[in-house]
């Protein structure tokens, strides 16, 4: 395994009596896509800037590609960013914009202008070269800001919820490009987003963080699979929760008393973080059925429907369980044939254990 | 309503009239063929402005007055850029009183300026020169130059800087090749408004004048001989349409800068 094109460790970062960060530690892996997810305010973009070197950690060590980064300065780093706002001097063509990096390394004219042409037709803009910046889209800002900082052939491209600002039909399309360029150039790409969607879809590993602190890091498929807290679980997709009370632990299984469900022995994996702490079940929407006809599953449950919200290709049902009146949301795919029950109708609910979650 | 909106209308009718009225009596008597500066006007003439042509002390005086007003826009522009970056970017102790301090002479009655700055330079011993109006002058004209440069200093999104710092260029050429760049609008109307205040400034310029008058001065000296006023009506003539035609000149950059770049500024006047 080759060694982790960023380490960070112990990351501390304090405004006055705020601390923005508090002890992060982070490997990241040469070439993979990577996503800082979490809500605004939980110290992501601090995260980044520190990376890119625009922040000062207050305590903690910053390796990037072996090299200490402690005092030096962003216009030395191995890195590049794109900016929220896109930062397109706007008195310059997209062609001087994107010549800027290499015009201050001082490189031969031949060279700067081969690769500036490059690097244009890299992000698809063939023929803007000379066109001024500032009557630019936001997806032709966007691109311009990719070309400007690849054309430096970065070690990590650093992203600043580059895709925040644009509509949602673009900002489905560049995210596959985002995804495809990545893939293309083989820099590892460092992206900060709140959007949860947007870091399943593109990342190769997530972290998510909260209040300054990393809670997880994981593949897309383990933080939804595998969430390691409800808050996590919560951030990430629909989750519903059922109170839960450990009974006793022997080896590899673990008895738990879910009210609403009965008395369970789960196997001790399903407890994702760990069973300290742990007062409740999770499970995904997707995971429960609405049993229809001689339908059966592993274990049913009979509930009322207390609303019903259509989708078109989905249908979300809230049913509320017998026992104490607990709500969970079902989601199911309109298929053929399938009827929609109505508020107040009884629906059998199918579930499975291997399907719980066992959260702190 | 409708009276009232009547009231608005004869309000700004008289407003605009006693705003422009003797302005435009200045051209009409320039051109006036009488030595009497009164209605109702006698013949069409030119006279008066080639009086203005053999006039060596008014060549002198102009003189002065350019160069101080050059000098001064000039030197109040730097201080104003080093202090409006200064003010936006970065934060120092003191900084809010700093400014204050600063920018005090905008509204400090200026011929307690004027009277401040004459004792102190006649107690340390130099001489009243050209220099000593254009001291006085700087220090009135830095505050406007600060309160326009200001505006354009803030207007700059940071991340600007941070791309350009980002892309491996120094902090001192990012300040060359995009700071002044992007506040280039508010440099020409800072330049354009302290040398329009230095041109036209009486009270310090009589206080520190010496033996070397500056225009205002000089037009000032000269009221007291009657039979002057018609060539002085030729002269604020010509000061006025060259302060038009400035004015179009400077806002015609400020509208191409804008389109140019794009960005938002608040530096101009019309």
């Amino acid at each position: 395994m080759t060694q982790p094109i960023i380490q960070l460790s112990g990351l501390d970062k304090f405004y006055g009596n705020f601390q923005a960060l508090s002890q992060v530690d982070l490997d990241i892996k040469t070439g993979e896509f990577f996503s800082l997810l979490g809500p605004s305010g939980c110290g992501k973009t601090t995260l980044l800037r520190s990376i890119a070197g625009f922040e000062t950690p207050s305590a903690g060590s910053l390796y990037i590609d072996g090299q200490s980064m402690d005092g030096v300065p962003a216009n030395k780093r191995p890195t590049n960013m794109v900016f929220q706002s896109y930062a397109i001097f706007p008195h310059m063509s997209v062609a001087e914009n994107v010549a800027y990096g290499l015009k201050a390394r001082k490189l031969p004219k031949a060279e700067i202008k081969t690769r500036v042409t490059d690097a244009i037709a890299m992000v698809g803009l063939q023929g803007f070269g000379e066109r001024a910046s500032h009557g630019l889209s936001g997806g032709q800002r966007q691109r311009v800001a990719l070309a400007r900082a690849l054309v430096l052939k970065p070690r990590v491209l650093l992203l600043d919820e580059p895709l925040s600002a644009l509509d949602k039909k673009l900002r489905e399309q560049m995210q596959s490009e985002l995804r495809q360029l990545q893939r293309a150039v083989g820099i590892t790409f460092v992206l900060v987003t709140h959007d949860q969607e947007e870091a399943l879809t593109m990342s190769d590993r997530i972290a998510v963080m909260f209040d300054g602190t990393i809670a997880q890091v994981a593949t897309p498929q383990d933080l939804y699979g595998q969430p390691c807290s409800r808050r996590v679980a919560n951030f990430i997709g629909m989750m519903n929760f059922l109170d839960a009370k450990i009974l006793s632990t022997s080896g590899e299984t673990v008895d738990v008393d879910v009210q609403s469900f009965g008395k369970l022995t789960l196997p001790l994996g399903q407890a994702t973080g760990g069973l300290e702490g742990c007062d409740a079940v999770g499970v995904r929407p997707e995971m429960l059925t609405i049993l229809t006809g001689s339908q059966t599953a592993e274990r049913e449950i009979e509930a009322v429907v207390s609303e019903v919200f259509y989708y078109g290709d989905m249908t979300y049902y809230d049913v509320r369980l017998p026992f104490k009146e607990e709500s969970v949301t079902i989601t199911m795919r309109n298929t053929a044939g399938r009827s929609i029950l109505g508020v107040g109708e009884k629906a059998r609910v199918g579930w499975s254990a291997s399907s719980l979650l066992l959260l702190k | 309503m409708l009276r009232k909106g009547h009231i608005f209308k004869w309000y700004i009718g008289i407003f605009l009239v006693f705003l422009y009225a003797p302005a435009i009596l200045l051209p009409v008597f320039a051109f006036n063929d009488s030595s009497i500066v009164s209605f109702p006007l006698k013949g069409f003439t030119t006279k008066w402005f080639a009086v203005l042509q053999t006039n060596e002390t008014l060549h002198v005086a102009v003189g002065n007055s350019l160069m101080i007003a050059v000098t001064t826009a000039l030197f109040s522009t730097l201080f104003g850029v080093l202090a409006a970056r200064a003010s936006t970017r970065f934060v120092f102790p003191a900084r809010r009183s700093i400014m204050g301090f600063i920018m005090l002479p905008m509204v400090l009655p200026e011929i307690i300026i004027g009277v401040s700055l004459l004792v102190v330079i006649i107690q340390m011993g130099f001489e009243l020169s050209l220099w000593s109006i254009i001291l006085g002058h700087i220090l009135i004209c830095t505050p406007f130059c600060i309160a326009i440069l200001s505006s354009a200093f803030m207007n700059l999104d940071q991340s600007l800087e941070e791309a350009s710092f980002d892309l491996g260029q120094t902090r001192w050429n990012t300040f060359w090749l995009v700071i002044i760049p992007l506040v280039m609008p508010g440099i020409v109307a800072s330049l354009l408004i302290a040398f329009t205040i230095s041109l036209d400034e009486f009270i310090i310029a009589f206080f520190l004048a010496g033996t070397e008058p500056t225009l205002p001065v000089y037009i000032w000296g000269q009221l007291r001989f009657p039979a002057k006023l018609p060539s002085l009506m030729a002269l604020g003539t010509i000061l006025l349409v060259l302060s038009i035609s400035l004015l179009l000149v400077a806002d015609y950059f400020r509208r191409r800068g804008i389109r140019k770049t794009g960005i938002e500024n608040t530096g101009g006047f019309l």
